[in-house]
């Protein structure tokens, strides 16, 4: 029994250091996919927030202030897409790529500048991240610590996907950008601003992955380095096409690719089975869980054209 | 259609953010200004004062794996003692940095071309690339760190015994913990990874023969979150000090074992500042000094092919500087261990069959 309790307590664990920054970037993808505006640009934008959090964190000593920073940063990113993609007309997914190129490009730039050339940031203090539940509440090991003690924002983002999930469906504003994201000419014969909705929402989108970002360096670890977001915007994005474009399907997709990251090390201990074998995991699940339960998604039918506001 | 497209691209771009493990540094290649930055070379410098050779004639190039020269890690090393030697010796260098495996050759193509007198390959990863430059090449003198595969007149191997540091820091493991029970977090199961494991185990059981050391492979060196995952595994099921060779995967192990109140052991540059508190000691691989004697013996003509070893003796590897955290009695009887290493008294088993020998089959990721 202690032992399953234990593991079990190590499993929720993995999950709450995992699912985080895949689920805050994730629900954010979902505002500007159902806009109609298609973002993988993420993992520019989170890495361009994990740098700032980094920064901020380092700087001011004030966790939630460098967190909030941070998302103001993928704002930033998130605007220039959407002045490109929404104002510019241009193609949605070659900006989003050039995000991605220019997130990081730009982060180790400005670290080397700020750093002495160094393309990390000095580790921060502890005081400086963002808090956690129940410090030292909980004997270290203890079950109640592994799921209790952790970063508060690692339950808070589920609060958030609550919320979104009201946004969507329960507000007037979450019913204009669903509308938008289908038929984009008939809102706007209906008087809905189709570009203000847009610009909204991607630049949330944008403000969430920055956040996303921020977790890794003010949670996870205590530093930003150009390697700690490799391919996690793009699995958000995965996750948000896995769970049909709604934040309730994002946050199951998220907590499923989480949850794999605890078996993965929780399976990897002494070599029992191939490390190759293991670090498959979340892909197969991935794949299974597609082929066998999510069955087709119902892309936005103006997800990825070009709208052009008539005079 | 477009849909489609786009799909296509993002299982493109899921596919190169897998693969690309680990790097992702900084854009494009950069050749750097030769000057920058010379105070950042932090460990003791190895100025011999007016002793040093002239070398204002010779021009060394250095090439990097995809870490680039600020990763905090042998990189950085290997450029600080470049720059040590140019202050020193008045040599002429420069670096650049690949981003993706396939600028080693061109890379090396380019320090070939301006005619560079040696150059320096960091890492077993530039092997192919090295080999295939200095058999085209033979009057170029070439160096690699890491590699002992390259069998030729004008290549240098310059290895390490990561084992000696590792068996040291194993040793402070045994002596440290509380619970007799260790962690050790291995970044990728291969012959030279795993010598960090033997002697760390093997220094673990020698200092504290009721040790029982948890130990993980991530098969990732740049998966934090991971890294801190299965440390908090480790700490969960009695571990009080856990020590790690992971790159930036072990970034998350020095974090979970600051929150956690337990310490860590950092790997291949002093780890201390990353958490004062936590880091007790580091397992150091003396890149720099490997790489000033290599430009010191080119100098002096004495620069010879084949494979040169730093050991614990030549002050190739070594525990890190910083020990405020250990007492007194740990530290004497490190430097004693020390002493009984370089001496011969201890030899620290290098291979599977050799650590087998001595201690069993305790070692699980190899």
């Amino acid at each position: 029994m202690d032992v399953i309790l234990k593991n079990l307590g190590l499993l929720i664990n993995a999950t709450l250091i995992a699912t985080p920054p895949l689920l805050l970037a994730a629900l954010g993808s979902c505002f500007s996919e159902r806009s109609g505006v298609v973002n993988i640009g993420i993992e520019g934008m989170m890495t361009i927030g994990a740098f700032t959090g980094a920064v901020m964190g380092l700087y001011t000593g004030n966790g939630w202030l460098a967190f909030f920073c941070a998302g103001l940063a993928g704002a930033v990113f998130g605007l220039i897409h959407a002045v490109a993609c929404i104002s510019f007309h241009a193609d949605q997914t070659i900006a989003g790529t050039a995000i991605n190129f220019l997130g990081p490009g730009l982060a180790v730039f400005l670290c080397k500048a700020m750093f002495n050339n160094s393309s990390d940031t000095p580790a921060m203090a502890p005081s400086s991240k963002l808090p956690k539940l129940f410090e030292g509440v909980f004997p270290t090991g203890s079950f109640w610590n592994n799921v209790l003690n952790v970063y508060s924002v690692a339950y808070l983002v589920f609060v958030l996907a609550f919320v979104c999930w009201f946004v969507f469906y329960k507000t007037r504003f979450g019913a204009h950008l669903r509308a938008v994201g289908e038929h984009p000419e008939a809102c706007e014969s209906l008087g809905i601003d189709v570009y203000r909705v847009r610009y909204i929402c991607v630049v949330l989108s944008g403000f969430m992955a920055g956040l996303g970002g921020a977790f890794v360096t003010l949670a996870t670890i205590n530093q930003f380095r150009p390697s700690i977001i490799v391919g996690q915007g793009f699995i958000a994005v995965a996750a948000v096409i896995f769970g049909k474009f709604s934040p309730e399907g994002a946050t199951k997709a998220c907590l499923l690719f989480g949850l794999c990251s605890g078996i993965k090390s929780l399976a990897s201990q002494s070599n029992m089975i191939s490390p190759n074998l293991i670090s498959m995991i979340p892909y197969v699940v991935t794949i299974l869980a597609l082929v066998l339960f999510v069955g087709k998604a119902h892309t936005p039918a103006a997800n990825g054209k070009i709208f052009v506001k008539s005079k | 259609m477009k849909k489609k497209i786009l799909s296509v691209v993002l299982c493109a771009a899921v596919i190169a953010s897998m693969t690309a493990c680990g790097g992702s540094s900084s854009g494009t290649t950069e050749t750097a200004a030769a000057g920058g930055a010379a105070e950042t070379a932090g460990n003791e410098e190895k100025s011999d004062g007016g002793t040093a050779a002239d070398g204002s004639d010779f021009k060394i190039g250095l090439i990097t794996d995809v870490g680039g020269v600020n990763d905090g890690s042998f990189n950085q090393s290997a450029w600080e003692g470049l720059q040590t030697a140019m202050a020193d010796m008045g040599v002429e260098a420069n670096y650049l940095e690949s981003s993706t495996d396939a600028d080693y050759a061109p890379n090396i193509e380019t320090f070939v071309d301006e005619d560079y007198d040696l150059i320096i390959s960091v890492g077993y990863m530039l092997a192919d690339a090295t080999r295939a430059a200095a058999e085209a090449n033979p009057d170029t003198n070439f160096a690699i760190i890491d590699d002992a595969t390259i069998d030729l007149d004008n290549v240098t191997c310059l290895m390490f015994r990561q084992e000696q540091a590792s068996y040291l820091v194993g040793y402070v493991a045994g002596l440290v913990t509380e619970s007799d029970n260790i962690g050790f977090v291995l970044g990728m199961s291969n012959e030279t990874m795993n010598q960090f494991g033997y002697g760390y185990v093997g220094g673990a059981i020698d200092a504290n023969p009721d040790i029982k050391v948890q130990q993980f492979n991530v098969n990732s060196f740049s998966d934090s979150a991971t890294g801190k995952t299965m440390t908090n595994t480790a700490i969960t099921n009695g571990a009080d000090v856990v020590f790690h060779a992971a790159g930036a995967t072990g970034l998350g192990v020095i974090e979970a074992c600051q929150e956690a109140g337990v310490y860590a052991i950092g790997v291949d540059s002093d780890q201390s500042s990353i958490a004062p508190e936590t880091v007790i000691t580091s397992a150091m691989k003396r890149v720099d000094n490997a790489v000033y004697d290599t430009v010191e013996s080119l100098i002096n003509g004495t620069l010879e092919g084949g494979i040169h070893t730093y050991d614990l003796a030549a002050g190739g590897v070594d525990i890190a500087p910083t020990q405020d955290l250990l007492s007194d009695e740990v530290i004497a009887a490190v430097d004693e261990v020390k002493a009984q290493i370089i001496s011969g008294e201890i030899v620290v088993p290098v291979t599977r069959e050799e650590f087998e020998a001595s201690y069993g089959d305790v070692y699980e990721l190899d």
